[in-house]
């Protein structure tokens, strides 16, 4: 037995005595605390002069609606953003990681930084997390070779496409772009494709919900637009519900004296005699 | 309310709203072949990936470049197969840059080698390494899941290959033309993507020879027509 003042010295490396107690308690019908998750519908598209970013704003915990109006268009730099969808917290440490480590690069090169520079740092970022960081990304952007667009899946996967959605709602946000898209779109039909698509997902999808967020990039300008559009605006009541007084008829009034005993008393300060 | 309650438990897992596939990873269900010739080799792809049973991209490039020279067809998880080659192509371009040389395919093989067998037990990568090189001109390399490399005159992988087995052995010949090459090739990924639910979207062809790389792709009706589509 050591010392009690004598410390022993600590044991290197991980330690991992809580996972067999935690498995435990498990097994004894404990719940274990889950992360926050947005079930989300985000988007993107090329169109004639840059890129469209879309999301819906519902971030959810379990079967609760957790903000009905929250943000899930990043920012990474001037000319590039990122949707984010899965754990909240995952997707906005990520986006602004990516985004510090971004600014610092075009701080030593002096230029404008490239949309594959961003997708390759999330890329390594997230494959080295074995897809434990739960981000489910659509990056978008404009650089010196155009417009681009990146999905980036959790695992570090990305794909380079000219039309993408993620998140539970996209399926059906998938639906209306396979549905319409075309190359080389004008930019009010882009935005209301964009539009469609993510109200396709707040209504489809229990996941997804509230207003519709979009961002258009383009060469020298963006438009960061919240929200853009409420998708379901909250109707005006027709008539009053409320009973006009007198709908029920008094039978008898009757007013009674109450007995009561004086239990507490107030003191009032008096100015002073003098 | 209780029986719909229950009816969407049972559609998606314990978490709320997030179907299984969209947590699950990418995978590339897929037909890869390469085949070599004299002076060259081809190589061929479908274009489908899949999470679980939604597919995430039909237009997929599954023959990734490594050098000018030396291109890669992926199989397994799309994740590790990027990452692979993204290191892959660091570590020749590198090469290439201290000796001023392009580097052999027999290096790019085994660099891919050493990747998949190294991290054998955290990697799903089935890797076709193509490509040609001045000493032994074309060349095609096999890296299966536990980091194994054979060379031989042609080469199939991905879930979509056991359907070819039967095709390629009968109607394989030694000393091919590049055209005939090509043939075979688009043949065989078209039937195995007939016949393999994870395998589909367009044909991805393309030949690399001294003078470079040259690429095709097959959609619609360009696609060779078998027994199953008349």
């Amino acid at each position: 037995m050591a010392a009690i003042l004598v410390a022993e010295p600590q044991a290197s490396g991980f330690s991992f005595e809580n996972c067999r107690r935690n498995i435990f308690l498990e097994k004894q019908g404990f719940i274990a605390p889950t992360a926050y998750k947005t079930g989300t519908t985000i988007a993107g598209i090329i169109y004639k002069d840059g890129v469209i970013l879309g999301a819906d704003t519902r971030a959810t915990e379990d079967t609760v609606v957790a903000d009905k109006n929250c943000s899930k268009i990043h920012y990474i730099a001037g000319n590039i953003y990122c949707c984010g969808a899965g754990t909240a917290a995952d997707t906005e440490m990520t986006t602004q990681m990516i985004s510090s480590q971004i600014e610092l690069h075009r701080l030593n090169t002096g230029r404008t930084p490239r949309v594959g520079t961003a997708n390759r740092l999330l890329k390594q970022m997230l494959f080295r997390y074995q897809g434990y960081i739960s981000a489910a990304l659509v990056l978008g952007g404009v650089d010196i070779t155009g417009p681009c667009l990146y999905s980036i899946h959790p695992h570090g996967s990305t794909d380079k496409l000219p039309y993408v959605t993620m998140g539970s709602g996209s399926l059906a946000a998938m639906a209306v772009f396979e549905d319409r898209w075309k190359p080389n779109m004008e930019r009010d039909d882009a935005m209301l494709l964009v539009r469609d698509a993510i109200a396709a997902g707040i209504f489809n999808d229990l996941g997804s919900g509230s207003n519709v967020d979009l961002c258009i990039i383009t060469k020298d300008k963006v438009d960061y637009l919240r929200p853009y559009d409420e998708a379901n605006i909250k109707g005006q009541r027709q008539g009053k519900y409320r009973y006009k007084r007198g709908t029920t008829a008094v039978l008898k009034s009757e007013v009674k004296k109450l007995e009561y005993e004086v239990v507490s008393s107030t003191v009032v300060a008096e100015p002073m005699e003098t | 309310m209780a029986t719909m309650t229950s009816g969407f438990s049972s559609m998606y897992s314990s978490d709320f709203a997030r179907p299984d596939w969209l947590t699950a990873e990418h995978e590339t269900g897929t037909t890869i072949c390469a085949i070599e010739f004299d002076g060259g080799v081809v190589i061929g792809a479908d274009s489908r990936t899949t999470t679980g049973a939604y597919i995430a991209n039909r237009v997929t490039d599954k023959l990734t470049k490594v050098t000018d020279y030396i291109y890669c067809c992926r199989s397994g998880s799309a994740a590790d197969t990027q990452a692979i080659a993204d290191i892959v192509n660091y570590h020749l371009n590198f090469y290439k840059m201290e000796h001023g040389e392009e580097p052999l395919v027999k290096m790019a093989g085994h660099v891919f080698k050493d990747m998949c067998y190294n991290y054998r037990d955290s990697l799903t990568a089935g890797i076709l390494v193509a490509g040609w090189d001045k000493r032994e001109g074309g060349q095609v390399y096999n890296i299966p899941l536990g980091g194994m490399i054979t060379r031989s005159p042609f080469s199939i992988g991905g879930s979509g290959s056991t359907y070819l087995y039967g095709y390629v052995d009968s109607n394989y010949r030694p000393n091919m033309s590049k055209e005939e090459c090509l043939k075979f090739i688009a043949n065989a990924v078209s039937l195995a993507i007939n016949r393999d639910g994870s395998s589909g979207g367009i044909v991805r062809l393309a030949t690399i020879t001294k003078d470079g790389v040259e690429r095709f792709t097959l959609t619609g009706d360009q696609i060779p027509k078998f027994y199953e589509d008349s």
